[in-house]
């Protein structure tokens, strides 16, 4: 009898442990990698450029955003979706800069430095690759304006190493 | 020495300026500055600033393009020429005939900007035509 009872409750342990195994992997079967995936993707596509992958709960974030703040805060709306299921986030979004548009047509560059050069008749300026070269003599007053004047066009860069200030 | 480094106190002023759309960014060994600065002070601000860290911009390792948000239509421009009058053409160009002058320190009216480079303004005698934004100062 006294067996019995010991077996009993050997069976009784067996079994609620055997549950609780249960109820946790199933917990965890309740939202697949893909379903997480597929909720984060929702909350990230206003930011295009940054990629979405979830293994085993731990989402992986890559791509690439304009500033730290937005990175992470990325990460953080993205953990937010299911903040529950998503174990882990690794951020491998990098941090790039903007490219700042720049002329690169000499031709049209060209036309333009004509203008911005025309009340300068000391100066003389070539444009080459997009860059622009002035030579010539100026007076230190009027420095300011004609590289103002310039660097309006959008050259990728304005050189005036060669420039002689009266 | 890194050019952010160098410029850091005109990055500073730009980032703290009210500067819209502001973009700093380093491309093949220039720092291009571009944005949208809320007056014409600001933009000033950043010349002079730059001026100080680069006397007479010879090291040619910034490019910096900043207008004046305040350069809307309809808005008062002022003719900043050295001494000289402002040319007012019939077309957005150097080759356009001259159809007036605007004074040195004169108001006009800015009427559309048909690029960056060419404002369509009239004076207060009714001409109109266009002239080089370069010489025109947003007032306020």
């Amino acid at each position: 009898m006294q067996i019995i009872m010991n077996l009993k409750n050997v069976i009784n342990v067996f079994v609620l442990s055997a549950c609780i195994a249960i109820s946790t992997s199933s917990c965890k079967s309740k939202v697949s990698d893909a379903d997480l995936k597929a909720k984060v993707e929702t909350v990230v596509a206003s930011t295009p450029g940054v990629t979405v992958d979830v293994k085993d709960g731990v989402l992986t974030l890559s791509g690439s955003v304009a500033t730290e703040a937005e990175r992470e805060a990325i990460a953080n709306t993205a953990k937010a979706a299911d903040s529950k299921n998503i174990k882990s986030v690794v951020n491998n979004i990098v941090v790039e800069a903007p490219k700042v548009e720049i002329n690169a047509n000499d031709v049209d560059l060209a036309a333009k430095v004509v203008d911005a050069t025309k009340d300068f008749p000391t100066v003389q300026a070539v444009v080459k690759d997009g860059i622009v070269t002035v030579t010539g003599t100026l007076e230190q007053a009027r420095i300011q304006v004609l590289k103002q004047s310039l660097d309006a066009l959008s050259p990728k860069k304005v050189d005036l190493s060669a420039l002689v200030i009266k | 020495m890194a050019l952010t480094t160098k410029y850091q106190g005109l990055i500073d002023v730009a980032n703290t300026s009210g500067i819209e759309g502001l973009q700093i960014a380093e491309q093949e060994g220039v720092l291009h500055i571009r944005g949208t600065a809320p007056n014409a002070d600001v933009k000033n601000k950043l010349w002079d600033v730059y001026n100080q860290l680069d006397p007479n911009y010879l090291s040619g390792d910034v490019v910096m393009n900043v207008d004046v948000s305040s350069a809307v239509a309809g808005s008062q421009v002022r003719v900043i020429t050295q001494n000289s009058n402002l040319n007012i053409r019939k077309g957005p160009g150097t080759d356009q005939p001259i159809v007036g002058k605007a004074a040195k320190d004169e108001i006009i009216t800015l009427i559309s900007r048909a690029n960056d480079q060419w404002w369509l303004v009239r004076t207060k005698d009714g001409e109109e035509g266009y002239c080089y934004a370069q010489y025109l100062e947003p007032i306020a």
